[in-house]
């Protein structure tokens, strides 16, 4: 078990590509870390710079108390878990997860101790002998899971392991690594480009953008209080609204010059900027003081639904609990001041 | 390479050491003397030789004979260019076609893969032999007097017969896993488009089937070119004198029979060339991507 | 290549005459491929002086026995002193050397260029790339006489050495290599294993259908060869049985006596017969290898 301290890392291709731009970090013993972000954001560089799969341009990178960027990664005390699950094909399960081991000169006995502890604990015992070609895509992520347990490692490693499964299979075994990683208590990094995953199995989330971390914080942090326009985009599901609007500094944002909101707590940024509203934190209203809102076209949830519409000429979501009400086309909502996020209209920077 | 590859020093360099001494020592030793020696004039007895610049590829390109070996060069691999890949990819469309026997048909197809030229070249002599040829008998049953190794354009036809004979598997194989890695949705969807199977093959099948083609295409002239030694060997009987030959077979004739090594080396050199300029159309061609992937 | 039978949908009885037509092709191109041999085998089991009458036969005779007998064991050449037999095992030795020095040259010089960085990578690939420009047939001569002044003439050596200098195999097990993925060979090196051992433990166990497949491919390459045998041997003794067609045609072209028509066309049968065999007991990863080897 190990924290992870990062300083100043960066990472350019020969090709003069900046890939991870210089960024600074520690990660608590025990602690979940997900980077979240578009592909090419560069959090897979990121993370296989830690394992030491890419090498460190720049900077130091500490796993417990040693420097590690010029070990190997073998070295390095971390496990990984990979994307395609990178079994050996020609290995057997037993094998697969004993490799690791073997080339470690662990004994035949620990060997044989510690796989079976970890095909226990992912329910394997059965599959042993079997090849990874011989197995669902859950067996064969449990297998990826179990290579990464024997070893024992201060670190774990996972680039996107779920994004092969089914939607169903994906959420069971978020639960299960979750589960698995407390109860070892093992300091992990997780790389996803999911953000349900992300906000999910984190205790702290790295929104990362174009090779920059954009923010990190826990899932509600990052939730409430988006740091820029792309974190608010990027997490939530349907994502936050965001409309060009005009605040005049004394407690009101103005849409389109006729619609107005109201601000909770004023800001000295007068002028343009972004607004972003959460779908989920509009309600249907009737009163007087509502804004218009044209409705569209409504997507079913089930439990919600999505009404999809124009809000003072711009494009507008509101996630409304279902009960199956026959809907006006035109309505009127209900922006609490506390749901409204702005941001600098050029920047994309909270306000 | 590999992103994550190893970066061992000496090992690759271990690695690769076998490979590239036998490649020095038997490749670029023996093609570097080829056109060195191409410059020089040697004497047949192995009395030294003499600098004599470009005057080998001057005798050669004024020699009415290289001429005429260059232009049946020229004809022979069209002929068994064209008309292997047409018999191939009739017989492989069909392979592809049928629901009985494709199996049996396939292995029927491409065993000839295996024999050697020279051992089908043997066959071939015998078939089309004056005195006990099947061939023969059936030319002679059409009335003309076939006769192996004496006329020109009959020992021509027997090379021809056989050089296709041995090259169809290969494009039949191709063709056909070409065939078969065409999607069925892509089938299908022309099946609703397009009722007629002569349409349907012009039109969808033949140009999936562009970059086989035109890979086999390289294939089948180098294999023309140079592969088909063995038979042209055997069937003019270690008689070349009044039959017909390729360019390959002249270097070993004027090289080994003749002792002219300076002769010999220039068309070695001109063969290089050759080869280089097929081998820059076929990258060329694969630099354009005729697919559509 | 998985199965050959098309699943279109059709409809039965309109394509009934299709399908005859379908199948005569098929059915004429296969006899096409087949008439040379199955007369050479039906002719091989016929007496000399008969086929000097009658020609080629269309059905057995019956010395057969006698004819691949002949062929196997008779000491033949001028010498005397060459048989069947040792052509076999010569072709053998041929064919299987050739396919294992060029399986063994091949990968390591493959695994090299794939999974190592180092500053030559580039220079070696086009060196070895460049040998794909020059067929062993226009360099024929230089070659000989290259290997002559080493004094290789005459040896397995010498025969089978120089055929090695190509790039077929490299690039056979370089595309194949590419087309591993990339997460293996990283989590080897997680699981601590280095170059050697990834070689040795994942990489070429994982090869095991590739290295069966370019084995065919080079032992009927190797066994088939005839050029550089004829130019390298002239001791009888190291003769193969491609080779030994030449001895063949060469006495039929000169003798004045019954050629031995039937010893002839047993030996051509024996000489395609192991290759022939290879070939289509192991059809699958012969065609695998060779679709995928030429890409």
């Amino acid at each position: 078990m190990a924290n992870v301290s990062v300083k100043n890392i960066r990472k350019t291709y020969p090709n003069g590509t900046e890939a991870v731009m210089p960024c600074n970090f520690d990660i608590a013993d025990g602690e979940l870390v997900v980077l979240v972000g578009p592909s090419g954001c560069g959090k897979s560089t990121l993370l296989r710079m830690v394992a030491g799969l890419e090498d460190i341009t720049d900077g130091e990178l500490q796993i417990g108390d040693r420097v590690v960027n010029d070990l190997d990664p073998a070295e390095r005390d971390i496990a990984m878990v990979f994307q395609n699950y990178a079994l050996y094909p020609h290995m057997s399960v037993y094998k697969n997860m004993a490799y690791g081991l073997k080339n470690r000169g662990t004994s035949k006995e620990d060997i044989d101790h510690k796989v079976r502890e970890a095909s226990a604990m992912l329910n394997l015992d059965d599959y042993l002998d079997r090849r990874p070609s011989q197995l669902s895509g859950g067996q064969r992520q449990r297998v990826a899971m179990g290579r990464a347990i024997v070893r024992d490692p201060a670190l774990f490693l996972f680039d996107e392991p779920l994004s092969n499964l089914d939607a169903k299979l994906r959420n069971q075994m978020r639960i299960e690594i979750r589960n698995l990683q407390r109860r070892l208590g093992v300091t992990a990094m997780y790389v996803t480009h999911d953000q349900v995953e992300a906000m999910t199995m984190a205790d702290r989330i790295f929104v990362l953008n174009a090779g920059r971390i954009e923010q990190v914080g826990t899932p509600s942090e990052i939730y409430r209080t988006p740091a820029s326009t792309f974190v608010a985009s990027f997490m939530g599901a349907p994502p936050m609204n965001l409309l060009p609007a005009t605040y005049n500094g004394n407690g009101s944002v103005h849409l389109n010059g006729e619609t107005s909101l109201k601000v909770d707590a004023p800001k000295d940024h007068i002028g343009d900027i972004q607004l972003g509203i959460r779908p989920e934190e509009v309600k249907l209203a009737t009163g007087k003081s509502a804004t218009p809102f044209k409705l569209e076209l409504i997507e079913e949830l089930g439990a919600s639904r999505l009404l999809h519409g124009k809000l003072a000429g711009h494009d507008f979501t509101v996630n409304a609990p279902n009960n199956d009400a026959p809907l006006a086309d035109n309505l009127m909502l209900d922006i609490p001041s506390d749901a409204l996020h702005m941001f600098d209209h050029e920047t994309g920077k909270r306000l | 390479m590999k992103r994550a590859g190893f970066a061992n020093y000496w090992l690759p360099i271990l690695l690769l050491l076998p490979q590239l001494t036998i490649i020095a020592v038997f490749f670029y030793w023996p093609a570097f003397n080829a056109v060195q020696s191409s410059f020089y004039l040697q004497d047949p007895f192995g009395f030294g030789s003499q600098f004599v610049g470009f005057e080998n590829y001057a005798d050669l390109f004024a020699s009415k004979e290289y001429a005429k070996v260059a232009r049946f060069t020229l004809l022979f691999t069209l002929l068994v260019t064209a008309t292997s890949l047409a018999t191939a990819l009739l017989l492989a469309v069909k392979a592809d076609k049928v629901l009985r026997g494709a199996r049996t048909y396939k292995t029927l197809l491409m065993w000839v893969y295996a024999v050697a030229p020279p051992v089908a070249g043997l066959m071939g002599v015998m078939l089309f032999d004056q005195n006990i040829g099947s061939v023969t008998d059936l030319f002679a049953w059409f009335g003309y007097d076939y006769r192996l190794g004496v006329n020109y354009w009959d020992t021509a036809f027997a090379m021809i017969i056989v050089s296709v004979w041995i090259q169809i598997p290969v494009n039949f194989i191709f063709f056909l896993s070409g065939l078969q890695s065409i999607p069925q949705h892509v089938r299908e969807a022309a099946m609703i488009d397009n009722p007629s199977g002569f349409g349907r093959f012009w039109q969808i099948t033949f140009p999936l089937l562009a970059p086989t083609a035109f890979f086999l295409l390289i294939i089948n002239i180098t294999y023309a070119l140079f592969d088909t030694f063995g038979i042209i060997d055997t069937l003019v009987k270690n008689n070349p004198a009044s039959n017909p030959m390729t360019l390959v077979y002249k270097v070993f004739v004027d090289g080994f029979r003749g002792n002219d090594m300076g002769g010999s080396s220039a068309q070695s050199v001109v063969l290089m060339v050759l080869v280089l300029a097929l081998t820059i159309f076929q990258f060329r061609l694969l630099e354009r991507r005729i697919h559509y992937t | 290549m998985t199965d050959t039978t098309s699943t279109t949908p059709r409809a039965k009885k309109r394509f009934r005459w299709s399908a005859v037509f379908d199948h005569s092709i098929l059915i004429l191109g296969s006899l096409f491929m087949l008439l040379p041999v199955f007369l050479a085998l039906t002719t091989s089991s016929h007496d000399n002086v008969e086929i000097q009458r009658e020609g080629l036969k269309f059905w057995f005779g019956s010395d057969i026995d006698e004819n691949f007998g002949n062929a196997m064991f008779e000491k033949g050449g001028f010498t005397k002193t060459v048989t069947g037999m040792t052509m076999l095992m010569n072709s053998f030795i041929l064919g299987i050397g050739f396919a294992i020095g060029k399986i063994i040259l091949s990968m390591m010089a493959a695994y090299a260029i794939v999974y190592f960085r180092f500053r030559f990578a580039t220079f070696a690939f086009w060196m070895i790339f460049t040998t794909i420009l020059l067929p062993l047939e226009v360099r024929i001569l230089p070659s000989y006489e290259v290997i002559q002044s080493i004094g290789l003439t005459n040896s397995y050596t010498g025969l089978i050495v120089p055929l090695l200098a190509s790039a077929t195999g490299t690039f056979f097990f370089r595309q194949f290599f590419l087309s591993v993925p990339e997460e293996l060979v990283e989590a080897a090196r997680i699981d601590g294993a280095g170059p050697v051992k990834f070689f040795i433990d994942i990489l070429v166990p994982l090869s095991q259908t590739m290295i069966a497949a370019i084995f065919i491919i080079m032992f009927v390459y190797g066994w088939n060869q005839y050029l550089w045998p004829t130019l390298i041997t002239t001791d009888e003794g190291l003769f193969t049985l491609v080779r030994g067609i030449r001895q063949i045609i060469q006495a039929y072209a000169e003798g004045s006596e019954i050629p031995e028509y039937g010893q002839a066309m047993a030996l051509a049968l024996i000489a395609m017969l192991p290759p022939v065999a290879i070939v289509i007991f192991f059809q699958s990863w012969f065609v695998k290898g060779l679709v995928e080897s030429d890409k």
